[in-house]
């Protein structure tokens, strides 16, 4: 009897406080959306296949890029780890029966879908056409449905705060006895980081908001320079938050792929202290270098010079993490498994997306390279190319444990290699293109970055087909599918204790921990 | 006489696990409140570094007694708040209920003033953004200034009226008698959320009112 057949019937789910079925829920949650955002991907990059705007109007092409980024930051991308695996697998990792406030967890869901009801109202009337950064004076002044999107995103941030508050919570309370801070699988360092930026950082996010409907409802006036206000005040605040929420959507991939690395490799994880410590410092510093967004906003050039210098400091502990998985892998027993292909994957597109964040923290290069596709391609290097891919390498290294079930290799080595290089043709042209000045959000364009969109657009298909073939392969072995073995990987930390699935309250007893996370038998012999 | 005490929840391993959990998630909660209302105080200081003369002069449309009233009330309900949470924890049923009783109508006094101030700003058309239409000239940006007075007292105002909502529902709590020295979680964690809410207002009272 495991979790997912321990209760029937459909109020069993709505009303259930397991946080293994609400995870669920959120990933079910989260992958529709992510389905949605991509649409508006496709559609976008359908419309860049000729340089003229002959398939949607100005308008539309504006509604449609807005949507896809509204929809994939604020509904897929900041929820999708922490909220799904992470509910899933917290309790489970630090061998506790549940997170610490199983009915708040609940609400969040529901507080997440209730945000996700303003976005529908948005989408059907009136749409949104500021881009998902909502920038003033635009944001106060289009016609479009601004408030109820606003509304949204505010909503959704409680959703996140309130996920934040219980895993800080869930982690430092809940741990099993001898789950110490130092024997905490990295995964779970990762999440505590990630929750730090969202009890600390969405409210700003929430006020600001709030700021901009009672702009547009009550002409307040404290973005709108008319009357004294300051629309650069809304771009301090909003990166206020943006920025760290970047970090809240990297991190937990960061710890999925110190989990992956280790598993897949069969060796102890090089640097954990430094790893996990890298963590803490990403969400620190990732506090202070908001104004590198800023760089042509008139902001004073000292502020610049700083929040630059800021900027390249932050890349030291991400460099930190990035050379420990690297050195793991030497003299590693590599299994070329999915997950394993995903993590490599994402250790080349993260590092590409990382350092072309420096390109881009250096100011002279940002007067430049400032709102073309060269920061297109460098956020979906980070946030596709890293999030996503280490989302979906995790959802396949747990997907065992999720459900029982064994998906296909061969097939998911496939896909693995479609999304990989569907998105290095998409973005990879986009990263030319920017470099010679091609700007974002414009529906058309000179014919000479004609043969570079046209390679996007290819891409895109590739890795739409490669994302449709993972989904079909997926849900065909929730089915059909091989019935997993209890630990198939031969993981150590505590998740792989449990049965598979895992019962109701995760443990038939209490688990007590007195060795690490990455202790494999096999190296205790290697020692001997 | 026997009190019902809520049961251990099912996934924690001891009550005094259950209880350092909630305290930790509240205190979390009260962080997260104070960064809430950060970007209001960062708007303040923005616009009163852009329009020191606006604030100077704008101020003195607030009335200070008024205020001063509030503040006096908002810090004596923090301290029959502070009585309460003790009395729970001694296990003074009486004196937990005479005190939470206190503080729901030291708030009610606070928004009943608050009602005064703002009826009477409305009346003079002291208000926010393009409904500013004050008749007496104040320099620079006074629209700003009432802006940013209405969205923070009014941000702190909703506030107090959660406050009163939980202050109540764990007033009916101790009608049951469900709170003692073995058990008051709530009533302690509703005790840190009204300090909080004091505390907020005991920097909204000089920002606002005494600008020198």
């Amino acid at each position: 009897m495991n979790y997912l057949t321990a209760k029937k019937g459909f109020k069993s789910w709505l009303f259930t406080l397991d946080h293994k079925r609400i995870g669920l829920m959120y990933l079910v949650a989260v992958l529709s959306f992510f389905f949605l955002g991509g649409v508006f991907a496709l559609l976008v990059r359908a419309e860049l296949w000729t340089p003229a705007g002959d398939m949607f109007t100005a308008d539309m092409y504006n509604k449609f890029f807005t949507l896809h980024g509204a929809i994939m930051v604020f509904l897929f991308i900041i929820p999708s780890v922490p909220a799904s695996l992470g509910n899933f697998l917290i309790p489970l990792m630090i061998g506790a029966k549940d997170v610490a406030f199983p009915r708040l967890n609940l609400l969040s869901w529901y507080i997440y879908v209730l945000g996700a009801l303003f976005f529908f109202y948005t989408l059907l009337f009136g749409s949104l056409d500021t881009g998902w950064t909502f920038y003033t004076p635009y944001s106060s002044q289009t016609g479009t449905s601004v408030i109820s999107a606003t509304l949204g995103a505010f909503i959704l941030g409680f959703s996140s705060i309130l996920t934040g508050v219980n895993f800080i919570v869930t982690i430092h309370k809940m741990r099993a006895p001898g789950l110490t801070w130092g024997r905490l699988p990295l995964l779970i360092w990762a999440l505590y980081a990630t929750a730090v930026i969202q009890v600390l950082a969405t409210p700003v996010l929430a006020i600001t908001l709030l700021l901009l409907v009672v702009e547009r409802a009550f002409g307040i006036g404290f973005f709108d320079s008319t009357i004294g206000g300051d629309p650069v005040l809304f771009q301090h605040f909003f990166w206020f938050y943006s920025h760290p929420a970047v970090y809240i959507m990297i991190l937990p991939g960061f710890g999925i792929i110190s989990e992956l690395i280790t598993v897949h490799a069969r060796k102890r994880i090089f640097g954990y202290n430094a790893i996990a410590a890298s963590s803490v410092a990403i969400a620190v510093i990732g506090f202070l270098v908001w104004g590198h967004h800023m760089f042509v906003s008139g902001q004073s050039s000292f502020a610049s010079m700083v929040f630059s210098f800021l900027t390249f400091a932050v890349a030291v502990p991400t460099a930190i993490k990035v050379f420990s998985w690297v050195a793991t892998l030497y003299r590693g027993s590599i299994a070329f498994t999915a997950p394993m292909l995903y993590a490599l994957a994402f250790i080349f597109l993260f590092s590409i997306g990382g350092l072309t964040g420096i390109f881009l923290g250096a100011i002279a290069v940002d007067v430049h390279l400032h709102d073309t596709y060269f920061v297109v391609a460098h956020f979906h290097y980070v946030m596709m190319g890293g999030t996503v891919i280490a989302f979906i390498g995790g959802i396949h290294h747990w997907w065992p444990k999720l459900f029982g079930r064994m998906y296909n290799e061969g097939w998911a080595r496939l896909g693995c290699f479609l999304i990989f290089i569907g998105f290095n043709l998409t973005f990879f042209s986009q990263f030319v293109m920017g470099s010679r000045g091609m700007p974002r959000r414009y529906h058309s364009y000179v014919p000479e970055y004609a043969i570079w969109h046209q390679l996007s657009t290819i891409g895109s298909l590739v890795l739409g087909l490669g994302l449709v073939l993972t989904l079909v392969y997926l849900l065909h072995s929730l089915f059909w599918g091989k019935r997993a073995p209890h630990n198939p990987w031969g993981g150590e930390s505590l998740e792989w204790q449990a049965a598979t699935p895992p019962i109701e309250f995760n443990f038939t007893k209490q688990p007590v921990v007195t060795s690490g996370p990455y202790d494999f038998p096999e190296i205790e012999q290697d020692r001997s | 006489m026997s009190r019902r005490y809520p049961p251990l929840a099912h996934h924690f391993l001891s009550l005094g696990q259950q209880y350092s959990a909630a305290k930790l998630g509240m205190w979390l909660f009260l962080a997260q409140e104070v960064l809430f209302f950060s970007g209001l105080f960062m708007a303040y200081a923005a616009f009163r570094y852009f329009y020191p003369e606006t604030f100077l002069a704008a101020h003195e449309h607030l009335n200070v007694t008024l205020g001063a009233t509030n503040t006096i009330v908002l810090l004596t309900s923090s301290l029959t708040m502070a009585l309460a949470v003790r009395a729970a924890q001694l296990g003074q049923n009486k004196q937990l209920l005479i005190n939470l009783a206190l503080t729901f109508l030291f708030a009610t006094t606070f928004l009943v003033i608050k009602y005064f101030e703002y009826s009477h700003k409305i009346h003079l058309g002291l208000l926010p953004g393009k409904f500013y239409s004050a008749h007496e000239h104040i320099p620079g940006q006074p629209a700003l200034f009432f802006g940013l007075y209405f969205v923070m007292t009014g941000l702190h105002g909703l506030h107090v009226l959660v406050g009163m909502g939980v202050i109540a529902w764990i007033f009916i709590r101790g009608l049951n008698r469900e709170f003692g020295p073995e058990y008051n979680t709530p009533v302690e964690i509703v005790g840190l959320y009204w300090h909080l809410v004091d505390v907020i207002w005991i920097f909204l009272f000089p920002l606002l009112y005494l600008v020198k």
